[in-house]
């Protein structure tokens, strides 16, 4: 019996770039935080759909924990209702006619667990919001009762498909702590698809790049992201080109900040507004001092 | 309801074709509508004889009859924003309700139509409404048929016709007054509603 989850499939995507193939095998032994990373488009939350039973895969085979979940030579297709994973989508789906505490007790089969709900309502400090209708929430709030509910069921995997992208950085901040406690407390095979770097170390242990459909890289993040001699390096988006003789100043957004770096003019023209580079310096030392993110 | 929860979910042509079946009232004249149904629940075809032996009921010229033509003439007001509520609806909402081991149909009375409540009142507003001002479909299947079928709009045509203006008159502004009340009641209503949340 293979352990954990075990994915191989191929799915034809049809994008705003055209059409390509997805290809991916992945193989999760156990109880790990998984992330994926890549541009969009590149299949990360179809893959997510597919784990998850709600797309099919048009050839492959999905086990978990030698279940099979799907297998297209012998036509099976365990229904997502069986397969027992927690999902959180990007736009949270909480279901507007239920209160808070309504949305997280519905994952909960049978007759309703107290324990398990209290524990929720606990792990995700959302005892003062048990009353409350979604829409009367905050982003971070939303998002709080979108992970309880998809824990509710105590799921075998657990996906979040960009959770935290809508959120400000602080609140990003509180929230990553949240979830690696609560995997800490509950561990089960997790996979986040991220887009951003510092949140995938911060959490994962492991990652796959998935760039057009296909698995680039894997292991972890320090190894895929690493990779140069550099001694600094940062990627960011170029926002504007200043010319200034014959240097070029170049504005280039780094996360939350934005950077001026000088350029010469002949690497200039080869930037354009929108590009994503890698600033890397090997000479000098850089300053490193702790900031207080403003609560 | 069963019609839109199938409406919803099918992925099968036949859903378009049903689509424009229900729409038909739309476009044709309610009277072509009231001499099919007239036709179809007539004890003279095989058709009607089987409803007969069903309900043990006669369909034409009687209150059932108008009551059950009524139902399939209102139909595309009830189904239709009901249904497009529905589609109006992110998909993400009814995975996360299969994501959370419930069927279609848990998912499609306690997640879907909680989350369009204003559309299905809409949808009680239109029937309603258009059921109060039918007349070309109730005077065939019903046959205005007095203190049985005869309803207030075939009313108001027979008093205008026999030059009798003055319970034309009465008809009228009852059905004016009666309407409006309704629609305005409704609309509060589906005001107060689409507030809770």
């Amino acid at each position: 019996m293979q352990k954990g989850l075990w994915v191989s499939v191929r799915k034809r995507l049809h994008g705003a770039a055209g059409d390509r193939d997805m290809e991916i095998e992945v193989s999760i032994d156990g109880p790990r935080f998984i992330a994926l990373f890549g541009p969009s488009g590149a299949g990360k939350s179809t893959l997510l759909r597919m784990i998850a039973g709600l797309t099919g895969p048009d050839s492959g085979v999905i086990s978990m924990d030698g279940e099979i979940w799907f297998d297209s030579t012998n036509k099976i297709n365990v229904p997502p209702q069986k397969r027992r994973v927690g999902l959180v989508f990007q736009d949270y789906a909480l279901f507007p006619a239920m209160t808070v505490e309504k949305n997280i007790s519905y994952g909960i089969p049978g007759p309703s667990d107290k324990e398990r709900m209290d524990y929720l309502m606990e792990a995700f400090d959302l005892k003062g919001l048990c009353k409350r209708y979604p829409e009367t929430l905050s982003g971070g709030q939303k998002q709080r009762v979108a992970l309880a509910r998809a824990l509710a069921n105590r799921p075998r995997i657990l996906l979040l498909d960009e959770p935290l992208s809508a959120l400000d950085p602080a609140m990003r901040g509180t929230l990553q702590d949240e979830l690696a406690r609560v995997y800490r407390e509950m561990p089960v095979i997790t996979i986040l698809v991220s887009h951003d770097m510092g949140e995938i170390f911060k959490l994962a242990s492991s990652m796959f790049h998935i760039k057009e459909g296909k698995i680039i890289a894997s292991g972890p993040p320090g190894d895929v992201f690493g990779g140069s001699n550099d001694r600094l390096k940062i990627t960011g988006q170029v926002l504007a080109k200043q010319e200034q003789g014959v240097i070029c100043i170049v504005t280039v957004a780094v996360g939350p900040d934005v950077s001026r770096v000088v350029v010469s003019r002949d690497a200039a023209q080869a930037l354009s507004i929108g590009d994503m580079v890698a600033i890397s310096a090997k000479s000098f030392n850089p300053e490193v001092r702790k900031i207080k993110i403003p609560l | 309801m069963p019609l839109v929860f199938w409406l919803y979910f099918t992925t099968s042509r036949a859903g378009y074709v049903v689509r424009a079946l229900i729409n038909m009232p739309l476009v044709l004249p309610p009277v072509v509508i009231g001499f099919y149904l007239l036709l179809a629940f007539s004890p003279n075809h095989a058709f009607g004889r089987l409803l007969y032996a069903i309900f043990h009921t006669n369909f034409v010229f009687t209150f059932e009859g108008l009551v059950v033509a009524s139902v399939l003439f209102n139909a595309p007001f009830m189904v239709n924003p009901i249904l497009s509520g529905l589609e109006g609806l992110p998909r993400s909402l009814g995975e996360a309700s299969f994501m959370l081991g419930r069927g279609r149909t848990a998912t499609f009375l306690r997640v879907l139509l909680p989350s369009i409540r204003p559309a299905v009142l809409t949808g009680v507003i239109l029937t309603v409404a258009h059921t109060i001002g039918e007349f070309g479909m109730v005077l065939m299947i019903g046959g205005k048929i007095p203190g049985v079928t005869r309803v207030a709009s075939v009313a108001v045509y027979d008093d205008v016709e026999s030059l009798n203006f003055a319970s034309a008159h009465v008809y009228s502004a009852v059905l004016f007054g009666a309407s409006f009340a309704v629609l305005l009641a409704l609309l509060l209503v589906n005001k107060r509603f689409a507030r809770t949340w």
